[in-house]
């Protein structure tokens, strides 16, 4: 990729070893250079974007006219179900783990993250997570059970097939991943700031991926358990969420959205980190009240753990847990509704420059508030009562989730490609791209919420003509294929800039933080010296001068400047397989527990192998 | 919370396992651990909660007639223990004693495997007398997840805790490199710390509320 074409004077820097020019696929298999694995988590997670909206243009498309034949009912479960698992873990996870590999080490000054190897590990172990829940499509049948999985259509006796076993199986080993990548950026982040970056001085996107890490930190463990008893209710015969064994199928549900809801916010605020980077560069004007967005993101990350049972309202579980959870999510709106205040406050008086990037963030705010809005709404027992499992729910998590997140992602990724790729996305393709993505994403999901208050229920495969949903299904399924039309002028742009598009040089949108300081791609060891910081705005002090940080210009990094004067000598670590050989012996595990239990032996010792000589491997 | 400024430092310590250079001034690996930890924290909670809900669907295998205090006490008495020594194994070779080490660890990681006979001991008895994984009772499954996946810390802590050994005697540890026994420590103490946890809420709770109402007269 374009990322390796460094400013060839970085070349001879450090030993001889030209690194950064190797662009074999043994150098891309064995890296462990923060940019290049954001490459591949970036690249992996839009091809499962597709795969994911391919099954949603088959669901929409099933959708679009009363008793339509094009998928059987099973086809259609599976579709839902991995759609759902598909975008979820698939994409975005992956797709905001891309932007914490190539943005934050830049953003706090770091020459890489802190665990390089681990960092390699998470990206493969993803991959076989990936592998292992859509291994259905090829044999056996995919996980058809919706994404959260409700006990107890779940076991053996609802679900003969393989599919809840690749479910099972799948989430544990992407679990795995996602909390390699998580612990690594909490140590990252607290651990390898640049002199002078304080917490209060990190960008809001660091401030959101350090809250998110701390969120997967903690919810993923409840979800591992939950899905080792649901292993081993459906593989060994215990009863956990089994009613006739004596077991709690709502235990599921509990343990689930414990999970869950924390999850849901491990896709939003990394998104909001990235929307509170954009507006105020292409505002010219620092983020409005700073402190108040960060306190507002941790407070949500922190609300996140004490809301879940919202998602149980329709379970009955009394009036005294329904208040209380009720009021908690309704707290939730207070801090995020500051942000949203904060972001308009940003735009506010600001010398706003209309970017592709800027339009995706300010679409982000007035879409997510449409999302959010619908939101509260679901924090009112009686009314979730009425709206539970119609498609007033799926409008309401797409409204959210493709207003929110993916606005927010496709907005990141008009606004780090060129620190990337050294190239700027076309702005002209990228406008057409942003008006049919905000246009068809309206039509597709806005009349959902009509369905939804017309009882139309979520997950079914086809429905009768006279019961008056025909017309706004019609309308939904048109509005997908003008999102797709649109992401194909995406995929178009992103091939043609990678080559063609006009080079970025350093800082191309005059911004504010430490990644632009740098060249465009960055040299492997991104930093010559690393820079010292008295600002939240590091940037705009050195070009614009500081009133207040006289010491601003210490050691303000140029792109080309000479180091080695004060014996600093740069090491990056040394490539490795081990990383992935240990996500190899995962694989070997989880599918030998599937098919052949002594596969998964050989994979124990495959993954004790790989692990030993990972620990052994000499340091770069 | 605020960073500290890395502005010079008087440290003579500059290898990476002082934290040198960090913005915390704690080794990138300690902080893993920590919040590793903490991960773990929410699996064991989650882990017992799920205990909790379930003791008491206990028909046939009450927990008052199974679980022994007596013999878990000396269990879990033999498990602090190995705590006790696994801060003597890194004292000794944070003062440059890596035949004391040896020795500690040795010892440690013996507890820790008394510990793991003690639990085999009693999961077969359990078995024998009617108390399974599978097909018995709720309280059943629950116990022997949860004990079982201790089980299984321990035994990932024993391993590690002898190829530090096998690692002394090839490549030998020097005292400034003792985080690799530290950050050991770390995980063994938490795995024991645990265990306090486990024992209250299995054995001590689970029991007494299980016992038989008392007959007054």
């Amino acid at each position: 990729m374009a990322a390796i074409a460094s400013a060839p004077h970085f070349a001879q820097e450090h030993g001889g070893h030209a690194k950064e020019h190797d662009n074999s696929l043994w150098s891309w298999v064995t890296t462990v250079d923060h940019k290049r694995i954001g490459i591949l988590y970036g690249v992996s997670s839009f091809l499962f974007f597709l795969l994911g909206g391919i099954e949603a243009s088959l669901i929409r498309t099933q959708l679009i006219v009363p008793n339509n034949r094009l998928v059987d009912p099973d086809t259609f479960n599976q579709l839902t179900t991995m759609h759902a698992l598909t975008m979820v873990f698939l994409a975005l996870m992956p797709l905001t783990a891309a932007f914490f590999n190539i943005a934050v080490p830049l953003m706090i000054g770091a020459r890489d993250v802190a665990f390089p190897r681990l960092n390699a590990f998470s990206y493969w172990t993803f991959l076989v997570g990936a592998l292992i829940l859509n291994f259905g499509w090829i044999y056996g049948g995919s996980p058809d059970s919706g994404w959260f999985a409700y006990a107890n259509i779940t076991s053996r006796q609802y679900s003969p097939g393989p599919g809840m076993d690749y479910y099972t199986l799948g989430l544990q080993v992407l679990g795995v991943a996602s909390m390699a990548a998580a612990l690594n950026f909490i140590v990252t982040i607290l651990n390898m700031r640049a002199p002078g970056m304080t917490l209060m001085r990190m960008p809001v996107f660091v401030w959101m991926t350090l809250v998110t890490s701390i969120l997967i930190v903690l919810a993923f463990p409840v979800i591992t358990v939950a899905l080792i008893f649901l292993a081993l209710d459906r593989m060994v015969g215990t009863s956990f969420f089994n009613p006739t064994g004596g077991g709690d199928p709502i235990l599921w549900q509990h343990l689930f959205w414990i999970f869950g809801h924390p999850e849901v916010y491990i896709l939003i605020l990394p998104a909001m980190g990235v929307v509170s980077e954009i507006l105020p560069t292409f505002s010219r004007k620092p983020l409005f009240g700073y402190h108040f967005v960060v306190y507002s993101g941790v407070a949500i990350g922190f609300l996140a753990f004490g809301v879940w049972s919202h998602h149980m309202f329709a379970t009955g579980l009394g009036p005294i847990a329904d208040s209380g959870f009720a009021l908690a999510t309704m707290l939730i709106a207070i801090p995020t509704g500051v942000k949203i205040f904060n972001w308009i406050g940003t735009l506010w008086d600001g010398a706003i420059r209309f970017t592709t990037a800027m339009l995706f963030a300010t679409a982000f705010i007035a879409v997510f508030i449409v999302g959010g809005l619908s939101g509260v709404m679901h924090a009112s027992p009686p009314a979730v009562l009425q709206q539970s499992a119609t498609y007033f729910i799926v409008a309401h998590i797409h409204y959210v989730l493709f207003g929110g997140t993916i606005f927010g992602l496709f907005g990141g990724i008009y606004y780090w490609f060129p620190k990337v790729s050294g190239r700027l996305l076309s702005e002209s393709a990228g406008k057409v791209h942003f008006w049919l993505t905000m246009v068809g994403m309206n039509i597709a999901f806005f009349p959902m919420h009509f369905l939804g208050l017309d009882g139309m229920p979520r997950r079914i495969y086809t429905y009768g003509a006279d019961m008056g949903w025909s017309f706004w299904n019609l309308v939904s399924t048109l509005g997908v294929y003008l999102i797709i039309v649109g992401t194909l002028i995406f995929i178009g742009n992103i091939v043609w800039s990678v080559r063609s598009g006009v080079v970025a040089f350093s800082d191309p949108w005059d911004a504010a933080t430490l990644e632009w300081s740098i060249p465009s791609p960055p040299p492997e060891h991104n930093f010559d010296r690393i820079p010292v910081v008295a600002s939240a705005r590091p940037l705009w002090d050195w070009k614009y001068g500081a009133a207040h940080s006289h010491e601003s210009h210490a050691h303000a990094p140029i792109a080309g400047a000479q180091h080695g004067d004060d014996g600093e000598h740069i090491h990056m670590p040394n490539p490795s397989y081990w990383p992935l050989v240990t996500a190899v012996g995962l694989a070997v595990i989880a599918f030998g527990i599937l098919f052949w239990i002594p596969m998964a032996i050989f994979g124990v010792f495959l993954l004790f192998f790989g692990i030993n000589s990972w620990a052994f491997e000499p340091a770069g | 919370m605020t960073a500290s400024h890395a502005t010079a430092t008087t440290h003579v310590d500059t290898s990476p396992d002082s934290g040198y250079g960090t913005t915390l001034r704690i080794s990138h690996r300690k902080l893993l651990m920590w919040a590793f930890l903490a991960s773990d924290c929410m699996f064991f909670g989650t882990l017992i909660a799920n205990f909790i809900t379930y003791f008491t669907r206990n028909e046939g295998t009450s927990p008052f007639t199974f679980l022994d205090i007596p013999y878990t006490s000396v269990s879990a008495f033999v498990l602090l223990m190995s705590s006790l020594t696994m801060v003597i194994a890194l004292a000794c070779i944070q003062r440059g004693d890596e035949i004391g080490m040896r020795i500690w660890l040795v010892a440690t990681a013996l507890l820790g495997s008394v510990f793991l006979g003690g639990q085999y001991f009693e999961f077969t008895e359990f078995y024998h007398k009617g108390m399974q994984l599978t097909g018995v009772n709720l309280f059943s499954s629950a116990f022997f997840t949860l004990t079982g996946t201790h089980g299984l810390h321990v035994t990932v802590g024993v391993i590690w805790l002898l190829s530090l050994v096998v690692v002394s005697f090839t490549k030998g540890i020097k005292s400034s490199e003792s985080l690799n026994v530290e950050i050991a420590g770390l995980y063994w103490h938490f795995v024991d710390v645990v265990w306090i946890i486990i024992f209250a809420a299995v054995y001590l709770v689970g029991n007494t509320m299980t016992a038989p109402p008392l007959r007054g007269g």
